[in-house]
């Protein structure tokens, strides 16, 4: 209401970038509770039905010479279990479903959000938060596991003079915990940010109904940017579930093979 | 809706932040999570492993028969080789061998035709001696009748030994 009395005020034209993160229930107009069916679940669940529909579907016939559908998804399957094996070593391919989990999860929502009327359920830091804290406990986790005590040796850098080590582990220590906010905020920022400026060249698009001299410049202008923008999210949505998955092989990495 | 709409934007402007939706969100998440990390590790990444364990097994043994396939063509060029020299061998052998045969049966009948010509130029030269030594007496027989004849017609008695002494006379001489 507040935007719509401000936009009326703007000249006639509206603009609500952020709106498309609202969340809202699917079925009528109460309160979000936690269990409440919201666009929330829509489209986690189609993210999920796209990921079984390539993945399971696409590859139900098991052909020796593929066809298009299943060529993609042995692609999607090399391309994840191939950064596993590279960055994270071999002994992390244990850990290959849950990265391709979250590479399927996040590629799905990604692109499914570019869709006009979308919700992106990865421009939500609760989202992404969770999905980096996942990672950052997992990664802790097996790290201790794994190594013990040992695992701490990754805070001391045995390459470094002696004096400088106690300085460089703290730096260490806190470049470790600041990990989870940079990975979630990386991606629910890249995409709410695309996402956000595509609405307001789109709520630019009409000027020309309001005023013939101004909006016969600024009309096309803004659709051209909306292509423009559209492209380099699409871009940016695949690039920044590959950064996702990538730097979450590096952090196990980390944990397998802690010694610098 | 208008109300929260409001409280939400007054709270924070971000719906990002709006911390009453994480609840909600996080639920969803930790389903979607789960459901799909079951649908990906149970069926779709084995089966996808298999089908490319597959394929890796078929193109092995698809090189493996081929390169079997190549050997056997080489045997097989081999085994061509050596039929064709040994039939070239062979015809060799055969050709001389003919040679030989058809040398030995000329000369065989060569000596055969000598001899049979020999014989018959004897026989012919024997026939020639026997047809002049006819053909002698003839002569007398018709010399010593037609001077029968002159002596007769000359008005005389012939005398017969007297004229085939002449006529022996004439003849050797």
């Amino acid at each position: 209401m507040a935007t719509e009395a401000q936009g009326s005020e703007g000249g006639g034209l509206v603009f609500h970038p952020m709106d498309q993160f609202m969340v809202k229930p699917l079925f009528g107009d109460g309160a979000v509770g936690m269990f409440t069916l919201t666009n929330v679940t829509l489209w986690m669940v189609l993210a999920v039905a796209a990921t079984f529909a390539l993945l399971v579907l696409g590859t139900s016939k098991r052909e020796i010479v593929p066809g298009r559908t299943q060529s993609v998804a042995e692609l999607a399957y090399d391309f994840i279990r191939k950064m596993v094996e590279d960055v994270a070593g071999k002994d992390a391919l244990p850990f290959f479903p849950y990265i391709m989990t979250l590479f399927m999860f996040i590629v799905f929502a990604n692109f499914l959000g570019l869709l006009p009327m979308a919700f992106t359920t990865t421009s939500h830091i609760a989202v992404t938060a969770v999905l980096a804290m996942l990672v950052f406990v997992t990664v802790t986790v097996v790290g201790f596991v794994r190594h013990g005590v040992g695992f701490l040796s990754l805070f001391w850098v045995s390459s470094a003079p002696l004096p400088l080590r106690p300085v460089l582990a703290l730096i260490e220590v806190i470049s470790y915990f600041v990990r989870p906010v940079s990975h979630s905020i990386r991606l629910a920022g890249n995409m709410m940010a695309g996402h956000a400026v595509v609405k307001v060249f789109a709520a630019f698009a009409p000027m020309i109904a309001l005023s013939l001299g101004v909006g016969i410049l600024v009309t096309p202008l803004s659709i051209l940017a909306i292509t423009a923008i559209y492209a380099l999210e699409v871009l940016v949505a695949f690039i920044q579930a590959y950064v996702f998955t990538i730097l979450t092989c590096v952090y196990l990495r980390d944990a397998l093979h802690p010694h610098h | 809706m208008a109300s929260e709409a409001k409280a939400a934007e007054s709270a924070s402007g971000l719906p990002q932040l709006d911390f009453s939706t994480f609840g909600n969100q996080i639920f969803w998440l930790a389903v979607a999570l789960v459901v799909l990390y079951f649908i990906l590790s149970r069926i779709a990444l084995p089966r996808i492993a298999a089908v490319l364990a597959e394929r890796q097994g078929t193109i092995t043994n698809d090189l493996a028969a081929a390169e079997e396939m190549r050997t056997r063509a080489t045997e097989a060029e081999e085994a061509y080789k050596k039929a064709l020299a040994d039939a070239k061998a062979e015809a060799q052998k055969i050709i001389a061998e003919t040679k030989a045969a058809i040398r030995q049966e000329l000369d065989r009948a060569n000596a055969e035709a000598d001899a049979e010509i020999k014989a018959r130029t004897a026989e012919g030269e024997k026939q020639i001696a026997e047809i002049r030594a006819g053909a002698l007496d003839a002569v007398k027989a018709v010399a010593a009748d037609v001077a029968g004849e002159l002596v007769a017609a000359m008005g005389q008695k012939p005398d017969g030994r007297s004229v085939n002494a002449a006529v022996n006379a004439r003849m050797k001489g």
